[in-house]
């Protein structure tokens, strides 16, 4: 280091820039910043979150699929392949709409499903991510109202946000969101004159709840949607990742009149290729598509040639079905490790299929907190703020089984295990109350709660009360 | 250069490592960035720097850690030394040096886990609610990211309030709640002397005086510099946040928050960062600016007030 410290004129010995000012640069940028921009979330749970990725961290904070079971000889094989048929065409642009190679594997993923579409009414997308984008971008004007589920994927809360939407959450059990909260809070927009565009839902195995709408709600979300003439937008990247009961139909092939359906191949191949789809009415899809031309032009070649040689490889089926036995013992894993480690004030749910646990510790706990916390004994989960838009999901947390192998599960749930139960001791401590009878049912009776007139006050009681609270299932899966 | 780490701050430090890094190859030195992990001994003794540039926030890097292995080393280090970090960083060390020299700082009790598990320190906690009133703070004793600071309204928030705080530290405290104006006086030194740069304030984007959390998000305040305020009451900040310096042995550079009471003008220190944010959002960069020192002239007088290494 040179020995000229004292020195403050900027740029000699270097390459000449322009000198910079931190305060008046921020000022200059921040004019040309456009109001959508304005909506972020709170840096501190995404600073919090990116020490999840540290190496010496079990998480179970992501949603990553275990690309790590994929073969690489079979992926040299198809990229040979890819090579050999078809090395200029998937060098280049496409279609924006897709390839005709890939959406005749798209329409046989859906036969898989049930459904019967026709390749000409399917938009191939970058990821399943880009349709609610691209749903957003041709559904929503500033201010209009998204209803989905209380919780949501955390993914889509940046898109609704970005467009400036106003999100309204509907409370879920589960079978998946209350159809009659969903009515009643449609009725109180209609009152309020605030216009709602679509409902966004997870029907299978939801992303981060872990629960699958029942058959009867699945009817009388779609009925409702006829009735009201509002879209659905439903998200099914999970439905053929199930381990355990029935499939049920998709909403889709309940109603396709006022459904926009969504699917990937990010589950049942690898989210790497970012190829997804969505099959919608045809004026919609239209619009859709000249969003897309304007966004990226098309979705990769080289990945929808990749898929097509995949899909003419063999049956796709097998690798999917590879993949439900690696997630199911991982599931399983986890539940009889929660049981085992988790305080009986806790709660979780049991999920059929997908990727997620949702556990729901007692009110009292606040699970951003802990996170920082369970850092220091090296592991992670996502806390449940990050799927509400309104501060709710403070004592919940999302747990990902997919991601990290069995032993990981184990310890990983131990260590958290371990922390719910020091802070559950400390409140016993704190308050003089046994820790069997300080769950969040007492808690969230206690008076101070939610009563009074000072405004403060009475918003976090209101938090606490709306919190998602799923019965716990002990019972052992297999 | 250090940077990283392991600490909840670890992203605001790799933010304000490289503008830092930036600014010192533009002064023309010779850098090597280590993301401080497990083999920091290591790297150093193999890399040998002239000076490491501490740009750590938080654990490790801002309560001494760090400085006490540069000690053993023989490396010299912009920033404060290995007992003012100590100080500056325990809040209830820092709260209590204060009070016993008369700064004003908020009244507050404090407690380690053993106090509430072992000694039925619960039992108190009436008779603090008593004489702090409410709302009160409670937050972890270790200074750094705005996690874990509760406002608890109702004896009721208290438990869970403390559980929050107690996942970031084993030692807590319960602090007096002031309302009013957010300030923080940044100090630089200059040939040996530290001087108060202008003030900036930190306003809530929600004039809403119950939303005290939102205070506390970045993205939701926004920050004047210099401050309004009467020339007798800057002067009067300027001061004590110069004392509060002094007093915990502070060196290079450092910045002061207080708090200004709505009620009364008076003010009151609440925590000392040793090490305060380099990013293009930080308040000291601010400051700095507004007295017309630019980025790097800032990093180059920092780099400045560290004593010779034949002073070590």
């Amino acid at each position: 280091m040179s020995p000229r410290t004292g020195d403050a004129s900027p740029g000699r010995g270097g390459p000449i820039r322009r000198p910079r000012s931190a305060a008046r640069d921020i000022e200059r940028y921040a004019a040309l910043f456009a109001e959508r921009t304005k909506v972020m979330k709170s840096s501190a749970m995404r600073d919090l979150m990116a020490l999840t990725e540290r190496e010496d961290v079990i998480s179970l904070a992501g949603g990553l699929p275990d690309t790590s079971t994929f073969p690489p000889d079979s992926y040299a094989a198809l990229m040979r392949t890819v090579a050999g048929n078809s090395c200029a065409r998937a060098l280049q642009y496409g279609p924006t709409e897709g390839l005709s190679v890939v959406k005749r594997c798209i329409a046989e993923v859906m036969r898989a499903e049930d459904m019967d579409v026709d390749t000409d009414a399917i938009l191939v997308t970058t990821g399943g991510q880009q349709v609610i984008d691209l749903v957003c971008k041709t559904l929503l004007d500033p201010g209009d109202v998204v209803v989905t589920e209380a919780p949501t994927y955390p993914g889509a809360i940046p898109t609704f946000c970005s467009y400036q939407a106003d999100v309204v959450q509907v409370t879920m059990d589960r079978d998946g969101m209350l159809t009659q909260e969903l009515d009643e809070t449609l009725d109180e927009l209609e009152r309020t004159g605030r216009r709602p565009k679509f409902i966004y839902t997870v029907p299978n195995h939801h992303n981060p709840a872990g629960v699958t709408m029942s058959l009867e709600r699945r009817h009388e979300l779609v009925r409702i949607a006829g009735e009201r003439e509002l879209l659905v937008l439903e998200d099914n990247p999970y439905g053929l990742l199930r381990y355990e009961g029935e499939p049920l139909p998709t909403l889709y092939s309940l109603d396709n009149d006022f459904v926009i359906y969504a699917g990937t191949f990010s589950k049942i191949l690898s989210p790497g290729v970012r190829l997804g789809w969505t099959v919608a009415p045809s004026p919609i899809l239209h619009k859709m598509q000249i969003g897309k031309q304007g966004s990226d032009l098309c979705s990769s070649s080289i990945s929808q040639y990749f898929v097509s040689a995949y899909f003419d490889a063999g049956p796709w089926e097998d690798y999917v079905h590879s993949l439900l036995e690696i997630y199911r013992r991982r599931r399983d894993v986890m539940l009889d490790a929660l049981a085992e480690q988790f305080p009986r004030e806790a709660e979780w749910t049991h999920p059929e299929g997908g990727l997620f646990i949702w556990a729901t510790m007692p009110d009292y706990i606040d699970t951003t907190d802990l996170l920082a916390r369970a850092l220091e004994e090296r592991v992670a989960f996502v806390p449940g703020r990050a799927a509400y838009v309104d501060g709710r999901g403070g004592s919940a947390m999302r747990l990902n089984f997919s991601g990290v192998g069995e032993d990981e599960i184990r310890e990983g749930i131990r260590r958290i295990g371990e922390v719910v139960r020091e802070q559950v001791a400390m409140y016993s401590t704190l308050t003089g109350a046994l820790p069997s009878v300080s769950g969040h049912a007492q808690a969230s009776e206690r008076p101070s709660d939610g009563a009074g007139s000072d405004p403060g006050r009475e918003e976090s009681g209101r938090e606490l009360a709306k919190v998602l609270r799923l019965p716990a299932k002990r019972k052992r899966a297999g | 250069m250090l940077k990283g780490g392991r600490s909840l701050e670890r992203q605001v430090s790799l933010r304000s490592g490289a503008r830092v890094q930036e600014a010192l190859e533009r002064l023309g030195h010779q850098v090597i960035a280590i993301d401080v992990g497990a083999d920091i001994v290591q790297r150093l003794n193999a890399d040998r720097p002239e000076i490491a540039f501490v740009a750590l926030h938080g654990r490790d890097g801002e309560d001494g850690t760090v400085q006490e292995l540069l000690e053993v080393m023989g490396i010299p280090y912009t920033g404060s030394g290995v007992s003012a970090c100590i100080r500056a960083a325990d809040k209830v060390l820092a709260k209590h040096a204060m009070r016993d020299r008369g700064i004003p700082t908020p009244d507050f009790f404090a407690f380690n886990e053993t106090a509430f598990r072992a000694l039925g320190a619960a039992q108190a906690l009436p008779a603090i609610e008593e004489r702090l009133d409410f709302p009160i703070v409670v937050k972890p004793a270790s200074q750094g990211s705005a996690l874990g600071i509760k406002f608890a309204r109702t004896p009721a928030d208290v438990p869970a309030a403390l559980i929050a705080a107690f996942s970031y530290d084993r030692k807590v405290l319960l602090e007096r709640y002031v309302h009013g104006r957010e300030l923080a006086v940044s100090i630089l030194e200059a040939a040996g002397e530290a001087v108060a740069l202008p003030i900036v304030e930190a306003l809530p984007e929600e004039e809403d005086f119950y939303d005290f959390e939102s205070r506390y998000e970045i993205g939701r305040t926004r920050f004047v510099c210099p401050a309004e305020l009467e020339e007798p009451l800057a002067m009067r900040a300027n001061e004590i946040a110069l004392d509060t310096y002094r007093l915990l042995g502070c060196a290079g550079f450092a910045r002061v928050d207080l708090m200004l009471a709505h009620d009364s003008d008076e003010l009151f220190v609440l925590e000392t960062n040793t090490i305060p944010g380099l990013t293009e959002t930080s308040l000291l960069p601010q400051a700095a600016d507004a007295a017309g020192i630019g980025f790097d002239r800032l990093i180059a007088r920092i780099l400045a007030a560290v004593p010779a290494p034949a002073r070590i």
